[in-house]
């Protein structure tokens, strides 16, 4: 199933004189497609970040994404994501299951009349023609109620298979989006595989130029399978979790809101941790769940708080 | 007549929000009308994911003209109410008129209001349309939410078109103006194209490769899609939910055909199509086999909303996620099997039943006991060998439990219902709740359980509603109606849970009529007390402190002395019996006021009143009529449901025939004298009506009740003089010593008196030996014969008598004969 962890051939570099204008093919490289994403958004007028440099569970965690959902001013960002999700490991046995995988955001704020057609001029830069492919808009809600957040939305179909969650944020922390984002998240490993044609993801070709998904990551996944599900001392975890609790509160009673919001994203991924070490019970999860809801909300809304002030100022007449 | 056009373009719209969208769209376009008093001609009303459109014909160009007047206060009134009725009025003082009222000058306004175009109507009307519009969600978006008073919409609502004919009715709504120009299929058609009028909008947005008529474009997928799966040599599995869903998808709905992996048919086709059909909106197909069953092929049907370049490619693409899918699935399956439904039903104590009650493990135990009882009192009995009964498919079958002895079915129905939970923790039920049972019938048989077992387990869910199959399999009977006594002995506990209104929790009126279902379905012979309580005393909660309870309900009747050791031990110290057999001078019953000693007894009366409530408005809805439902109810003393029903069929043939019509008659005209005489308190009733007579005294109380007469409950033998109640011939010897008869008339009665008392005598045993059969059609004839006497005696005979023994007799004579209709039913509540 996936590629051997050594390349048959050794890997060679260009030098910059053999490229001096790269020509991108986001049909036949993972990279490609998501550099192809980045000029994208780019030209649309998209600040492009670099992921946050911490373990989570969605790119809807990205600060770039919660906080700056909330407060009047304009604010469009792209960015890749990668996302943890312990429970999901499967030892890089399974085809299209990962622990670790890459989302792609865009956040729209706010939200333009034409981010549908947007949207779809993306699609169309990475290689999925709308007239040969069945695009779809299916009716798909999300709501996280650690973020004390929801919006409206679809689930985006390529020939039947999900591609994009588009959410229009409604509420974030518990407060009224005014104004609304738009939320794309793109499900680049799935997309990839797709505009590759390939049945694995461990076969995608990563840099197209036979650098393969598997030899980037395979032996993380089985590692890190291993440890999410059998190694990851409980005790430690369980400490880590209270400390990161802890130190929440500090941040949030010395008016540090963002540092109290990344300690929330910290408690969230421990929790999934032992979730997938088994070691939390039907009864404690619904417990834990609401510790870690009770940080992020407090996080977003202290911050929303504090900004306040300062967005009333710039905007006359709002008011949070 | 212009005709109107109003189109309202966002973007994707829910499938399943569509139709109550066009719904919404229809009544609030009427109520602008009506407020104006424009009648509007037809109204089409369609809609597509990206559009809804509402077409209204022959409209007035303008309203008419109305001119009103208003009475206000006499000239002279202070300048306050003459002020504060120009106000009102909306007029200015010098507008105001003089008319002469009654010889009094008074103020009056006259309020011409002019005929209004219907072009400035609509202008108004669109807005309030748009505004007040209700979503079962809905959302704001743009730079105009920056402000939460933004306009709402179930998603961004990106054009309207509002034509009067040719014309554009101008709107402009939260920066959004109204024109001609709206836009076709998302990627067939990108141009905006300009609508002429609203004749040419269905037309110009078809060449757009917009089917707008979503009637149409469902009519398309079943065609289509049935089509396509006759190409490929198959027939299609219908789903008109699937054809709707698709069209409220699609705005240029086109079928195609694809195949999945062979392999896959090893998962069972419940999971197939539920994959398909659920996660992806698939349609499945079936092969024609040799043997007539259809089984299922490895194709599937997705509707594509676009005419693709290559169809191969939009098909290959929904295969392999359908393929994916599949995969899910086929792991659940075989992980599932991994272990046995015993070893998965250790899970049940992990998910919580009832708050107060414990697991689920703990209602599978108490189930299981339910199930063996059901079986051991022989309410259910093995099926007779070579008797073909119905299975749940609706085949006929010889069921495989056919000649089986009593402790192997007890043992088989214990068995299954140990298990018909057990797929509640299965990977596959998790992921699609609707296969429960399905899926435990399937992991029963691959285990290799008894065929039995396997069919409860599948089918113990059933009967789900009026119109579902009713199980007749003795064993799967046995598990079902356990697990539904259960549930409402459960849900009955603690007080105050019953169901109120359209709040039912525990789906308790479902369990109910799944109940009377059963009975009725497979002639269940068993006191509904008894089940009940049987089911209640399977709760620990009730068995732990019945006898508690039971002990301290007595003494505590018999310290307020109401209640005599020799009643404590007749009635066996039930609660429930003493409770309603108590009677204190007054009449009052005793007042007790401690929850804990009344909610046994209150739970069992509740239940009760709650099943017999389900059976009557069953009965009412199979169009049985209410009063004869009524006329059954009222004698109280019945809780065997099959012959409840036999009764109330009976009693429904028989009323409609000239007898029973003529009989009705002269039982009214005896009811209504004994009435006027005062007669009642004189009337001897036998015990069958004492039954009857207690209905009458507490009303809601037992009124409604199955059965009313409880002293039966728990008959402790001999000791209990009416325990003999109801058995024919005590009833005679009873009569005997209280009823006149020829013998000890002390006058010679006149013929037709004595044609009556001749033929009470012989219609009384008749009617009571054949209601004993429980042949009720029989009890009828007999009273039928009563018909030409009672006739003939009010011809004939004076009741009131000067002679005071004769007129006494006379109107005993009458009771006699009110007292054995009413053995039947009581003819008091039929109406006509």
């Amino acid at each position: 199933m996936a590629r051997a962890m050594t390349p048959a051939t050794p890997p060679t570099l260009n030098r910059a004189s053999d490229t001096a204008t790269p020509r991108r093919d986001p049909t036949r490289s993972f990279q490609d497609m998501i550099l192809t994403l980045h000029d994208f958004w780019a030209a649309a007028g998209c600040v492009i970040l670099q992921p946050y440099d911490m373990r989570m569970g969605a790119g809807t965690f990205h600060t770039a994404t919660t906080l700056r959902a909330l407060g009047p001013e304009p604010w469009n960002a792209a960015f890749v994501q990668p996302c943890r999700r312990p429970t999901d490991g499967r030892y890089g046995e399974n085809p299209n299951r990962l622990q670790h995988y890459y989302q792609y955001q865009v956040i729209l704020k706010p939200s333009p009349g034409d981010i549908q057609e947007l949207y779809l001029g993306s699609l169309r830069a990475i290689g999925i023609d709308p007239l040969r492919h069945d695009i779809r808009f299916v009716e798909d809600d999300w709501e996280s109620p650690t973020l004390g957040a929801w919006g409206l939305g679809w689930e985006v179909w390529c020939d039947g298979m999900e591609v994009t969650q588009f959410t229009y944020f409604q509420q974030m922390g518990g407060f009224d989006c005014k104004p609304v984002a738009g939320e794309l998240t793109y499900g680049l490993e799935r997309l990839a595989m797709y505009i590759q044609g390939v049945d694995s993801v461990y076969d995608l070709d990563f840099n197209g130029r036979g650098v393969s998904y598997g030899e980037v990551f395979l032996e993380n996944e089985r590692q890190m399978s291993k440890w999410n599900f059998e190694v990851a001392d409980t005790d430690g975890l369980f400490d880590l979790f209270a400390k990161a609790e802890a130190e929440c509160r500090n941040a949030l009673d010395s008016d540090v809101p963002i540092a109290a919001y990344e300690q929330a994203i910290d408690a969230s991924h421990i929790f999934n941790l032992l979730q997938a070490r088994g070691v939390i019970s039907v009864q404690e999860r619904a417990s834990y769940m609401g510790r870690v809801r009770d940080l992020a909300r407090s996080s977003c809304e202290k911050y929303a708080e504090m900004m306040a002030p300062e967005w009333e100022a710039k905007f006359p007449g709002w008011t949070l | 007549m212009p005709d109107f056009l109003l189109e309202l373009r966002s973007e994707e719209i829910p499938a399943r929000m569509q139709a109550g969208a066009r719904g919404e769209l229809e009544k609030l376009f009427r109520r602008e009308l009506e407020a104006a008093n424009v009648t509007p001609g037809d109204i089409a009303v369609w809609s597509t994911p990206r559009r809804l459109a509402l077409i209204a014909r022959d409209l007035p160009v303008a309203t008419e003209a109305t001119r009103e007047e208003a009475k206000g206060p006499p000239v002279g009134a202070p300048d306050k109410a003459v002020d504060g009725f120009c106000r009102k009025n909306n007029v200015a003082r010098e507008d105001l008129e003089k008319r002469d009222v009654k010889g009094r000058d008074t103020w009056f306004a006259v309020i011409e209001k002019p005929g209004q175009q219907v072009a400035d109507l609509l202008a108004a009307a669109i807005p309030a349309i748009i505004r007040d519009f209700s979503w079962p969600k809905s959302m704001r978006w743009g730079e105009g939410s920056i402000s939460s008073e933004s306009l709402r919409w179930v998603r961004p609502l990106s054009g309207i078109v509002a034509l009067l004919d040719g014309e554009v009715v101008p709107v402009v709504l939260d920066g959004l103006a109204s024109g001609r120009e709206t836009y076709g299929h998302r990627f067939h058609s990108a141009r905006p194209i300009a609508i002429d009028n609203p004749d040419d909008y269905a037309t110009k947005l078809r060449e757009a490769s917009v089917i707008v008529d979503h009637e149409e474009r469902a009519d398309r997928i079943r065609t289509g899609a049935k089509e396509a799966a006759q190409a490929a040599g198959l027939a299609l599995v219908e789903d008109e939910g699937l054809a709707i869903e698709n069209a409220g998808l699609t705005e240029w709905p086109v079928p195609l055909l694809g195949r999945f992996d062979e392999d896959f048919l090893d998962v069972p086709p419940e999971v197939i199509q539920l994959t398909a059909r659920v996660n992806q909106k698939y349609f499945v197909c079936e092969d024609a086999a040799n043997d007539g069953e259809n089984r299922l092929a490895n194709a599937f049907v997705c509707t594509a909303n676009i005419a693709p370049a290559n169809p191969d490619v939009v098909v290959d693409g929904n295969r392999k996620v359908l393929a994916a899918r599949l995969s899910d699935a086929r792991f659940f399956w075989e992980l599932d099997q991994k272990k046995t439904l015993e070893q998965h039903a250790e899970g049940l104590e992990r998910i919580t039943f009832h708050e107060k009650l414990g697991t689920v493990a703990d209602k599978v135990d108490r189930v299981a006991k339910l199930a063996r009882w059901l079986v051991e009192s022989d309410v259910i009995v093995p099926a007779k060998t070579g008797t073909a009964v119905g299975g749940s498919s609706g085949q006929q079958q010889i069921p495989a439990s056919a000649g089986m002895t009593k402790k192997h079915l007890a043992d088989l129905a214990e068995q299954a219902a140990r298990l018909c939970k057990a797929d509640l923790v299965t990977e596959m039920v998790g992921e699609f709740p609707e296969l429960q049972g399905v899926m435990g019938g399937y992991y029963a048989e691959k285990e290799g359980l008894p065929q039995e077992v396997a069919d409860a387990i599948r089918d113990h869910y059933k009967p789900v509603g009026q119109g579902d199959d009713v199980p007749t399999a003795p064993v799967t009977v046995a598990v079902s109606l356990a697990d539904k006594l259960d549930t409402l002995a459960a849900g009955f506990f603690p007080l105050d849970q019953a169901p109120t209104g359209s709040k039912d929790p525990f789906a308790l009126r479902r369990a109910s009529i799944a109940v009377l279902m059963l009975l009725e379905r497979n002639n269940l012979r068993v006191g509904v007390y008894d089940a009940v309580k049987h089911a209640m005393m399977g709760l620990s909660v009730w068995k732990d402190n019945y006898r508690f309870l039971t002990a301290r309900v007595s003494s505590r009747l018999k310290d307020m002395a109401v209640v005599t050791p020799d009643q404590i031990g007749r009635y066996g110290g039930e609660p429930l019996v003493l409770m309603r057999n108590m009677k204190v001078a007054d009449g009052e019953r005793p007042q007790i006021t401690d929850a804990k000693l009344l909610s046994l007894p209150q739970t069992q009366g509740n239940l009760l009143d709650f099943l017999a409530d389900r059976l009557k408005v069953q009965q009412r809805e199979a169009g049985v009529r209410h009063d004869l439902i009524d006329a059954v109810f009222a004698l109280g003393g019945e809780d065997d449901l099959v012959r409840l029903l036999a009764r109330v069929k009976a009693l429904q043939s028989f009323v409609e025939t000239e007898d029973g019509e003529n009989l009705l008659a002269g039982y009214k005209r005896a009811a209504n004298i004994l009435k006027k005489e005062g007669w009642d308190a004189a009337s001897s009733v036998t015990p069958a009506q004492a039954g009857a007579q207690n209905v009458e005294d507490q009303p809601g109380q037992l009124g409604s009740r199955l059965r009313g007469n409880d002293d039966e409950l728990e008959q402790t033998g001999e000791e209990d003089p009416l325990a003999l109640a109801g058995k024919p011939e005590f009833d005679a010897a009873i009569r005997e010593t209280g009823h006149p008869d020829g013998k000890s008339l002390s006058y010679s009665p006149e013929p037709a008196e004595k044609a009556l008392i001749d033929a009470l005598a012989k219609a009384e045993p008749t009617a009571a030996q054949a209601i004993e059969n429980e042949d009720f059609a029989a009890a009828m004839a007999a009273l039928a014969s009563l018909r030409a006497p009672i006739d003939a005696f009010f011809e004939d005979v004076t009741v009131n008598d000067e002679n005071p023994q004769k007129r006494e007799a006379r109107l005993d004579l009458l009771a006699r004969f009110r007292d054995a209709v009413h053995r039947v039913a009581d003819f008091s509540r039929i109406e006509g």
